[in-house]
C-alpha cells in the first residue's frame, strides 16, 4: 500500500500522481507505440479499430460519462467526421485539411442538437439523440452527389505533407498519437473549472445553478466537445473501413459505443479503454467462433446484438460500475491484503434530493 | 443599510397560496430567523430567493440590484449562497472537488485554456484550492478531503454543504433548517459556526429552523410565518410569544 506525502497543492493538480503512475503509464504508452514492432498486419488493423473505438467511447464519455446526458446517436458524428474527411481528401486536400473539418462540421452538428437537447433529459434526450442518428444516416443516403449515397463512397488515404498513408502500422500509430493527444485534453478538462461543472451538471442541476453553473451552457459546451472527439474518430473509421456506406452507421453502432462506456465504467476516463478493448475483442472473438461453430448456430442472424445485449445485462446486474469499478476493488483487495472486507464498496444509502424543484 | 429587501412577495401553486404578500429586511451584517410550521412556505421563500420558482407578485432587491431581472445561474454571482434543506451535494465526487466547484463564480479562464491546462489555469487553481482550504480548516473538515460524499454520515454532509456555500465568498447566506438531522452536539456547534461566520467573515445570515434554541442563540430578529402569510416579527422573545404564533405551533387553548 503506497501513502502519499503531500507538501504542496500543486501535487493534486499533476495527472500523474506518483511515481507508480510515471513508470506504468509511460510503459503503457511505450509499449502501445511500439505494437507495430512485434505484431504484423491483421493484428494491427484490429489494434487500430479498437483504438478508434476509445477515441469514439472518449467523446460518448464526455457526454454520457461526466455530464450525465444520455445519447443514443453517437453513431451520427461518426457519420459526419467519415464522410467529412472521406470528402476533403477526394477534394485533392491533405489530412491536415480534411481531419479538422471532420472534427469542425461534427462540432457543428453537435452545437445543432445541443441546443435543444440541453432542454431535455433521460429518456427524451436519448429519444431525440436517436431520431438525429436516424436523420443523418438517411441523410447519408440520399445525397448522393457527396456521399455516394446507398451505393457507398470509396475513401482516400490520409495524406500528410504530401506523403501518402498506406500501410497499417503507419495509420496506426497516426491514430495513437491523436487518441494520446485527445486523452490528454479530456484529462485537461477534467481537473479544470470546466470539467468539475459538468460533474456538478451530472449530479444536481439544481445545486449546480444555486452555485452559478450554467447548466445550459455546460451542456452545450459538452455536447461540442463530445461531437468533435467522436468526429475525429469517424474520420479515421472511414481510413480503417476505407469505403463507406449510410449502413455503417445504424443504431447498432450507437448502441455498441453506449454498451461500452457502461461496461468499461460510466464516468471514467479507464472506463473508455477498457470497454474499448473488450468490444474491439469480442467483435473479433465472435467473428473467430462464427466460423467454428456448426452454421446452425454461427450463421444465425443477429447472433452479435444478442450477445452484446446478454453482456449488458449482465454487467448491469452483478457490477454496474463496469470494468474498471472491478478493478479497483481488486487493487484494494490487494492493497489492504489481510484486512480487506468487501463491504468496503458497499453502496451508502441515499439520502433524499429535493425532487420538488424539477 | 439593508441588504435584502422583500416586498409582498407572493406565489401560488394552484389555487394553494405557497407564499402571500410576505415583505420584510435584513440588515447588512445581521442573522435573521425564518420559523413557522412545515409547510408555512419557508423554503419556498429561499427557492424564489434563488429564482428557481417565478414569484406571481413582489419585488426581491439585493444590494440595490433587481434580482427578478436575474436567472438562477445569476443569483451566486451577486454574492448569494445557500444550502438545501434535504442536501443537494454531488454525490460521486469527492469533498475536495464539491467545494471547488463553489469556486466556479471567481473562475476567469477561457475553456481552450483548461483545455491546453496553461500556465495561468494552474496558478488560478492553486488560488481556488488555497481557498477552498481555508474553508476546510475552518469548519474542520480535513479529514474528509478526499473521501466521496456518498460514504459521509449525514452531519459530515451537512457541513460540507455549508462549506461549499462559504466557498463562494458570499454576502449572504440562506441556510434552509441548518440544524436539521443533526444531534444536539452537532446543533450547538452549527451555532458557533454561524456566529463565526457572521462575525469574523462578515456575512449577513438568513436561516430557516425549527431548533428555538439555536433561532434565540444566533438571531437577531425573527420571521414567523404560517400559511404563507407573517404573523410576526421582530426580537426573538416578541415573536416566540406571540399569541399567533403560540396558536400556530401548539394550537388554540381551548
Amino acid at each position: 500500500m503506497r501513502i502519499l506525502f503531500k507538501t504542496n497543492y500543486k501535487q493534486d493538480l499533476n495527472l500523474a500522481k506518483h511515481g507508480g503512475h510515471r513508470f506504468w503509464y509511460g510503459l503503457l504508452i511505450l509499449v502501445l507505440f511500439a505494437v507495430p514492432l512485434i505484431f504484423d498486419g491483421y493484428y494491427i488493423g484490429e489494434a487500430t479499430r479498437i483504438l478508434i473505438y476509445a477515441m469514439a467511447g472518449l467523446g460518448l464519455m464526455v457526454l454520457t460519462g461526466f455530464t450525465g446526458q444520455v445519447s443514443l446517436g453517437h453513431a451520427a458524428f461518426l457519420a459526419i467526421g467519415a464522410y467529412t474527411n472521406a470528402w476533403f481528401l477526394a477534394q485533392g486536400f491533405s489530412s491536415f485539411v480534411a481531419l479538422p473539418m471532420a472534427a469542425l462540421l461534427s462540432m457543428i452538428g453537435g452545437l445543432l442538437v445541443a441546443i435543444p437537447a440541453a432542454r431535455m433529459s433521460g429518456i427524451y434526450l436519448a429519444i431525440a439523440t436517436l431520431a438525429f442518428a436516424i436523420i443523418v444516416e438517411d441523410v447519408a443516403g440520399h445525397l448522393s452527389s457527396i456521399t455516394g449515397g446507398n451505393r457507398g463512397m470509396m475513401v482516400d488515404v490520409p495524406i500528410l505533407f504530401g506523403y501518402q498513408i498506406w500501410e497499417s502500422w503507419e495509420l496506426y500509430l497516426f491514430v495513437l498519437s491523436i487518441l494520446v493527444a485527445a486523452t490528454l485534453a479530456v484529462l485537461n478538462i477534467l481537473r479544470s473549472p470546466l470539467g468539475r461543472a459538468m460533474i456538478a451538471v451530472r449530479e444536481s442541476e439544481v445545486s449546480s445553478q444555486a452555485l452559478g453553473v450554467n447548466p445550459m451552457k455546460i451542456k452545450v459546451f459538452a455536447f461540442t466537445v463530445s461531437a468533435a472527439i467522436t468526429g475525429l474518430a469517424g474520420a479515421f473509421l472511414a481510413h480503417y473501413m476505407s469505403f463507406l456506406t449510410p449502413q455503417i452507421f445504424g443504431i447498432l453502432l450507437s448502441i455498441q459505443l453506449l454498451l461500452m462506456i457502461v461496461l468499461g465504467g460510466l464516468g471514467t476516463v479507464h472506463g473508455v479503454f477498457f470497454g474499448a478493448v473488450l468490444i474491439g475483442l469480442l467483435e473479433t472473438g465472435i467473428s473467430i467462433a462464427k466460423d467454428s461453430l456448426p452454421s446452425s448456430i454461427g450463421g444465425l442472424p443477429g447472433i452479435e446484438p444478442f450477445i452484446f445485449g446478454a453482456i449488458l445485462v449482465g454487467v448491469i446486474a452483478f457490477e454496474p460500475t463496469g470494468i474498471y469499478g472491478r478493478w479497483i476493488k481488486i487493487r484494494s483487495y490487494m492493497e489492504f491484503f489481510p484486512v480487506y472486507r468487501r463491504k468496503s464498496f458497499k453502496r451508502q444509502r441515499a439520502y433524499l434530493k429535493t425532487e420538488r424543484l424539477r | 443599510m439593508s441588504l435584502l429587501e422583500i416586498e409582498n412577495l407572493s406565489i401560488s401553486f394552484g389555487g394553494l397560496k405557497a407564499v402571500d404578500d410576505v415583505s420584510f429586511t435584513v440588515e447588512e451584517g445581521s442573522v435573521y430567523a425564518v420559523i413557522g410550521p412545515n409547510g408555512a412556505g419557508k423554503s419556498t421563500i429561499f427557492n424564489l430567493l434563488s429564482r428557481f420558482y417565478e414569484p406571481l407578485s413582489g419585488k426581491l432587491k439585493f444590494a440595490n440590484n433587481d434580482l427578478l431581472e436575474l436567472g438562477a445561474k445569476d443569483i451566486a454571482r451577486l454574492g448569494i449562497a445557500r444550502t438545501f434543506q434535504n442536501l443537494e451535494l454531488f454525490e460521486h465526487a469527492s469533498v475536495l472537488q464539491n467545494l471547488l466547484v463553489g469556486r466556479h463564480v471567481h473562475n476567469t479562464q477561457s475553456w481552450w485554456r483548461q483545455l491546453l491546462f496553461t500556465g495561468s489555469v494552474v496558478e488560478a487553481e492553486l488560488e481556488h484550492r488555497t481557498k477552498v482550504e481555508e474553508v476546510i480548516d475552518f469548519l474542520e473538515l480535513a479529514h474528509y478531503r478526499n473521501q466521496i460524499i456518498s460514504s459521509l454520515p449525514y452531519g459530515v454532509r451537512k457541513k460540507v454543504e455549508l462549506a461549499r456555500a462559504l466557498c463562494i465568498e458570499p454576502k449572504l447566506l440562506l441556510l434552509d433548517e441548518p440544524s436539521s438531522g443533526l444531534n444536539p452536539e452537532e446543533t450547538e456547534e452549527m451555532g458557533f459556526w454561524i456566529e463565526d461566520i457572521r462575525r469574523d467573515l462578515n456575512m449577513t445570515v438568513v436561516l430557516i429552523e425549527h431548533d428555538m434554541s439555536l433561532v434565540k442563540e444566533v438571531s437577531d430578529r425573527v420571521l414567523a410565518i404560517v400559511n404563507g402569510k407573517v404573523v410576526a416579527e421582530g426580537a426573538h422573545g416578541f415573536v416566540q410569544s406571540h399569541p399567533e404564533v403560540v396558536s400556530a405551533y401548539l394550537g388554540d387553548s381551548q
